[in-house]
C-alpha cells in the first residue's frame, strides 16, 4: 500500500502536472493522438463496413480482419513503423498505428450488425415498398446501432491503449510517465502513470456507454 | 544480402543475423512460449472455478463478470506497470496481468458452454443416478468443451501478443529482442522478432485447433455449430 500512497504522493504535487513532460501536457498529447485516430478510423472503417452490410458481401473479409489484428503485436508495429522512413515525420508512425488497430473493431461489428438485422423485418420493410436508401437509413442502421456502438467503445479502448504503448516507441502521450519512471527507477511514478492510463481508459469507455445510451435511436420505443 | 553485408547495410531481411544471432531468438521464444503457457495453464485453473461460481450464483456472476470486463480495459502498459509493487520487476508480474486479460475470455466462454449444455443431458444424467460432481466432469464439461477450447484459442493469441509488452519489466520473450532492436535501430532484429511473434501466434492457435478437432470429434459429425461465443465481438486491450 506504500507505493499507492506514494503514487497519490506525486500525483498531487504540482511540478509533476507542469512542463513539457508534466501531466498536463501528456494528457493532451494521449487525447489528440486518440481523438483524432479515432476519428479518422471511424471515417475508413463505418461507411466500409454499413456499405457491405447493407449489400451483404465481403463478410470473410470483416470477420478475418480482426482475428489478423488480435495476431499482431501493438509494440511489433510501433516499433516497425518507427524505423521505417516514416520514423522520421515525429508522431506519423503512432498515428498510422493507432488508426491500424482501430479499425478491425469497427470494420467487424458493424459488418455484423448490419448482418444480424433480422431478415424478416427487412423483407416486411421491402414488402412496404422502401427503397434501399430509406431500408439502410430507418431499418438496417437502427437496428444495428448497438453493435456498432460496441465497436466503437473497443476501437476507443484500443486505441488509448495503443497510444500508451507508443510511448515504449519513444513517442509522447501517457504512457511516456510511466516509462519515464521506469527508466528512472520511480515506482512511484510508474504506479502514478499506470493510475492515470487505467482512469482514463475507464472513464473514456464509461463516457461512451453512457453517450451510446443517450444516443440510441431505438431509445422509448419497443423493440421488435 | 550475401554474408556480412546485410547486418553492415542494417537491411530489415538478413539471413546472416538468424544464423548467428539463432541463440539469442531461440532464447526469447522459449521465453515467450513459457510466459504464454504459463499464463493461460493459470488462467484456465482460475477461470474454470469462477466460471462455475457465476453460473451457480446470479449475486456472484454480475461482479465476475464486470470486475473481468473492467480488467480488460486496462491497457497493458498500465497493467503491468500497476502489479510493478507487488512483484517487482520478475516474470510472475508479466505472467499475473496476462492471466488477468485471459480470464475475461475464458470465464465468459465457460460460461457460455455450460449454459448452452442442454436440460435434457442434465436430466438424463440426474435420472441415472449421476451426482453433481460426475454430472459436471462426464456431461456438462465435455459439452461445453467446445466453447471452452474457442476462447482458449482467443485468449492464447491475444495473450502471444500482449507478451511483448513484458519488455517494460525485461520479461517479455521477443518483445525485448523488439526493444532492443528499437534501441540500436537494428532492422533486421525487430523484424525477425516481429515476424516470429506473429508465427508463434498461428501456430498455437492451429495447435490448439487440432486439439480441439482431437478431443471433440461429434461437433463435426453434427451440423449444427459447437455452442461457442462469436469470437468477433471481442478485442483485445493493446
Amino acid at each position: 500500500m506504500n507505493a499507492l500512497s506514494e503514487a497519490f504522493t506525486w500525483l498531487t504535487t504540482a511540478a509533476n502536472w507542469q512542463g513539457e513532460k508534466g501531466i498536463g501536457h501528456r494528457l493532451g498529447e494521449h487525447l489528440y493522438f486518440s481523438g483524432t485516430c479515432l476519428a479518422v478510423a471511424c471515417l475508413i472503417a463505418l461507411p466500409l463496413a454499413l456499405r457491405l452490410g447493407h449489400i451483404g458481401k465481403g463478410g470473410a473479409l470483416a470477420v478475418n480482419i480482426s482475428n489478423v489484428g488480435r495476431a499482431v503485436p501493438t509494440l511489433a508495429v510501433l516499433v516497425l513503423l518507427t524505423l521505417t522512413p516514416l520514423g522520421r515525420y515525429g508522431d506519423l508512425p503512432t498515428l498510422i498505428a493507432l488508426v491500424l488497430f482501430a479499425v478491425p473493431p469497427l470494420l467487424t461489428n458493424a459488418y455484423i450488425g448490419m448482418r444480424e438485422v433480422d431478415r424478416a423485418v427487412v423483407e416486411a420493410a421491402r414488402g412496404m415498398g422502401m427503397s434501399g436508401r430509406q431500408l439502410f437509413l430507418r431499418v438496417e442502421l437502427p437496428l444495428a446501432y448497438p453493435l456498432i456502438m460496441t465497436g466503437l467503445r473497443s476501437a476507443a479502448v484500443q486505441v488509448v491503449a495503443t497510444a500508451t504503448l507508443a510511448a515504449m516507441a519513444g513517442e509522447g502521450g501517457l504512457g511516456r510517465i510511466i516509462t519515464a519512471g521506469f527508466s528512472l527507477q520511480d515506482t512511484a511514478q510508474v504506479v502514478a502513470g499506470a493510475v492515470l492510463v487505467a482512469a482514463l481508459a475507464l472513464l473514456v469507455e464509461g463516457v461512451l456507454v453512457a453517450l451510446g445510451k443517450v444516443l440510441d435511436p431505438m431509445r422509448g420505443r419497443a423493440l421488435p | 544480402m550475401d554474408g556480412q553485408n546485410c547486418l553492415v547495410e542494417n537491411d530489415w531481411v538478413c539471413a546472416e543475423y538468424v544464423r548467428t544471432r539463432s541463440q539469442e531468438l531461440i532464447d526469447a521464444t522459449v521465453q515467450h512460449v513459457g510466459i504464454t503457457a504459463a499464463s493461460i495453464v493459470i488462467g484456465l485453473a482460475v477461470a474454470l472455478p469462477l466460471a462455475l461460481l457465476a453460473r451457480r450464483s446470479k449475486a456472484f456472476a454480475g461482479p465476475v463478470l464486470g470486475l473481468t470486463t473492467v480488467l480488460y480495459s486496462v491497457p497493458s502498459l498500465a497493467m503491468f506497470s500497476l502489479l510493478l509493487p507487488l512483484f517487482g520487476l520478475s516474470a510472475a508480474l508479466v505472467v499475473t496481468g496476462l492471466v488477468l486479460y485471459s480470464l475475461t475470455v475464458l470465464v465468459r466462454n465457460i460460461l457460455a458452454g455450460l449454459e448452452a449444455v442442454p436440460a435434457e443431458a442434465r436430466e438424463a444424467a440426474r435420472g441415472m443416478g449421476y451426482g453433481p460432481v460426475r454430472q459436471l466432469w462426464e456431461v456438462e464439461l465435455p459439452l461445453a468443451l467446445p466453447a471452452l477450447l474457442a476462447g482458449v484459442r482467443i485468449a492464447t493469441v491475444a495473450t502471444v501478443a500482449l507478451t511483448t509488452v513484458g519488455a517494460i519489466v525485461d520479461y517479455g520473450g521477443l518483445g525485448g529482442l523488439i526493444m532492443s532492436g528499437l534501441r540500436s535501430d537494428f532492422k533486421a532484429q525487430v523484424l525477425t522478432a516481429s515476424v516470429l511473434c506473429v508465427l508463434l501466434a498461428v501456430v498455437a492457435d492451429l495447435l490448439l485447433l487440432a486439439l480441439q478437432r482431437w478431443l471433440t470429434p461429434w461437433t463435426r459429425i453434427r451440423s449444427g455449430r459447437a455452442p461457442g461465443v462469436r469470437t468477433a465481438k471481442v478485442v483485445e486491450p493493446a
